[in-house]
């Protein structure tokens, strides 16, 4: 125990004095989350509240077809701009977000009362332009219901005739459930913030100690090398367990300057939050730090370490990435499954949810199943005769 | 005292040592002398246990080394061919550092430092980082560290490489010192005045095989010749990989 100790204080000591490796410890890996996702959802939300609220400006050709719906158009806060030469050139160069055609025959069926047809041009694929086409839509489906409505009334008929069936929304997410969705990004953060700030301990203890030619004096110390190894994973989990703490900090306190409101959700970020965070992340915090340690122990230089340890980053964006494209029911397995179980029970804290102590005790102890696992394959590294040759 | 006894160790095709035995005794400078290549650092990284022989036998003090490595490294003091420091530690804290690894209490280690302060003439350096030390400076705290704790059996392996004149003396004059202190000192060199220089028996080694192991004199006799450098090229055939 004494060794292990002695290890981790002097690992811990040396890289305190590099001034880089303090930096991602404690400023660059916390704050990038928080920063990036205070700056994301502002963008967002001003995004989507400024289109609401805005003219909205539509090329419209033909406008001298139908007088009367350009009005309304008018009216509703459309502007009618000048119609293009090559309206669906246009929007495919997205250099118009949509375009109403009027057709000359507009008139004609119109006034037979037979089905006018108005053509909306646009490009589906567009995410930027679909709030602008579907509220362009409302605006001439509103026309539409208010003429029928109109023509209806003149032939002496009730216009509710028209309205066979009423459908009635009754949306059973909560405010936070819809808040969730766009925080499903958080979890990886926290996991990303694990790994940068173990990630310069991991490469300096192993192979940075081999190119330095100081691996081979340490094991002839008459120390086992699993004490060793014991006191470099402590000392790489303390410094990305710095980073995951001052990340959530940062994130509580990021939170309270987000317009979450606006988007008519809110978040559960406390006391109660930051604690089973940190209780479903400590064991990852040991297993990325045996798997970097394990990968850096492959390396022979300190740049081979660092290119191997880049790749390992991936590893955690994998099932965000796939979890956000395919919606799942959650199951109880899957809090077994490290990472994914993180993943769920952060994002499921955050939404406000209930998560069962036995969820979590099952998250916590098979991801400290895997991290014992992965020790104990980095320690057979640790044992093998060309660990400590650095040439 | 420390027994090697027919070790042999293989990498892939290549027998880098080949049945290698020698005897280093107290209170004697044992010189393991040879061109570069032939088997030195192999031939002691097993002696310290860094490295498990194929075949033989390391017995330090009585203790055997496939028994009890960790019993053996305790006994010894080692200054491997890689002798990295922590450069954002000072010279005394990466001292320190091996000190509790051997499980010296502070005192104890405060106390060796001192002692080796002296010893080293570690005086202006010893509170500096080793950032930026010179290769003799950088030397003298690695040695310092393989000693920390006293131990009995000192190997050091090329001591003297890349040092200039003035640290090569202080090195030479230090390890008569080891061995007035009644120690069991054995060092590689291929360098062959300095072996001769300094040692009071002489294991030479080529290609894997120990090809002489004797006093100089007896080296000399053995050789019929008068002059021990002579003696070394003949028994080892060729002056290849080897200085003066």
């Amino acid at each position: 125990m004494k060794t292990i100790l002695t290890v981790f204080l002097k690992e811990v000591r040396e890289n305190i004095r590099d001034r880089r490796t303090v930096m991602n410890t404690l400023l660059t890996g916390p704050l990038m989350a928080p920063l990036i996702f205070v700056l994301l959802i502002n963008g967002i939300v001003s995004r989507e509240l400024e289109k609401a609220e805005k003219p909205l400006p539509v090329p419209v050709i033909g406008a001298a077809n139908a007088p009367n719906l350009v009005d309304a158009l008018r009216q509703s806060g459309i502007i009618v701009k000048d119609p293009l030469p090559d309206p669906e050139r246009a929007v495919r160069d997205q250099e118009a977000d949509l375009v109403l055609r009027i057709p000359d025959t507009y008139a004609e069926a119109w006034s037979k009362g037979e089905p006018a047809q108005v053509e909306l041009i646009f490009d589906e694929s567009q995410r930027d332009a679909q709030g602008s086409v579907s509220r362009l839509r409302r605006i001439l489906d509103g026309y539409g219901q208010r003429t029928s409505t109109l023509r209806v009334v003149a032939r002496g008929l009730s216009p509710t005739i028209l309205r066979p069936l009423v459908v009635a929304d009754r949306d059973q997410s909560t405010a936070q459930a819809r808040g969730g969705m766009m925080f499903s990004m958080l979890p990886y953060f926290f996991i990303l913030g694990a790994f940068i700030g173990g990630m310069a301990l991991a490469i300096d203890t192993t192979a940075g100690e081999r190119e330095r030619q100081s691996l081979e004096p340490l094991f002839a110390n008459p120390v086992a090398r699993s004490r060793i190894l014991l006191g470099k994973l402590g000392a790489t989990s303390a410094f990305a367990l710095t980073t995951l703490l001052l990340s959530i900090i940062a994130f509580s306190f990021a939170g309270q300057f987000m317009p979450t409101e606006k988007l008519g959700m809110t978040l559960s970020i406390g006391p109660h939050f930051a604690l089973l965070t940190l209780l479903a992340m400590l064991p990852l915090v040991f297993l990325i730090a045996s798997l970097q340690t394990l990968a850096a122990a492959f390396a022979k230089t300190f740049r081979e370490a660092q290119t191997y340890l880049s790749l390992l980053m991936f590893v955690p964006a994998v099932p965000t990435m796939l979890m956000s494209l395919f919606p799942f029911k959650v199951e109880t397995w899957m809090y077994a499954v490290p990472l994914v179980g993180q993943q769920i029970t952060i994002t499921r804290l955050m939404r406000g949810e209930n998560v069962a102590a036995s969820e979590v005790a099952l998250c916590f102890a098979c991801t400290s199943l895997a991290a014992l696992l992965v020790y104990l394959v980095t320690a057979r590294i640790y044992r093998s005769e060309r660990l400590a040759i650095s040439t | 005292m420390i027994e090697l006894k027919g070790l042999t160790k293989a990498f892939g095709e290549v027998k880098a040592v080949d049945g290698v035995s020698f005897t280093a005794r107290d209170g004697e400078i044992t010189g393991l002398l040879g061109p570069n290549g032939a088997g030195k650092t192999t031939t002691l990284r097993m002696l310290y246990t860094l490295m498990k022989p194929d075949s033989g036998q390391v017995v330090v003090d009585g203790i055997d080394a496939a028994v009890d490595p960790v019993a053996v490294r305790r006994r010894l003091g080692v200054l491997p061919d890689a002798r990295g420091l922590y450069k954002r530690l000072s010279s005394r804290e990466n001292i320190a550092y091996f000190g509790r690894l051997q499980g010296m209490d502070e005192a104890t280690i405060a106390s060796r430092i001192d002692g080796l302060v002296k010893a080293l003439d570690m005086g202006e350096i010893i509170d500096r980082r080793t950032d930026g030390f010179s290769q003799g400076q950088r030397v003298k705290t690695a040695i310092a560290r393989a000693l920390i704790h006293d131990p009995k059996n000192c190997i050091l392996d090329e001591p003297t490489n890349g040092l200039d004149v003035m640290a090569t003396r202080a090195m030479r004059d230090f390890l008569r010192h080891l061995k007035a202190e009644g120690r069991c000192v054995l060092f590689s060199s291929h360098i062959m005045q300095e072996v001769g220089a300094l040692c009071d028996r002489i294991v030479v080694i080529a290609h894997g095989h120990v090809v002489a192991d004797a006093s100089p004199d007896a080296l000399r006799e053995q050789a019929g010749t008068a002059n021990l450098e002579d003696a070394f090229v003949k028994v080892i055939g060729s002056a290849e990989g080897l200085a003066a």
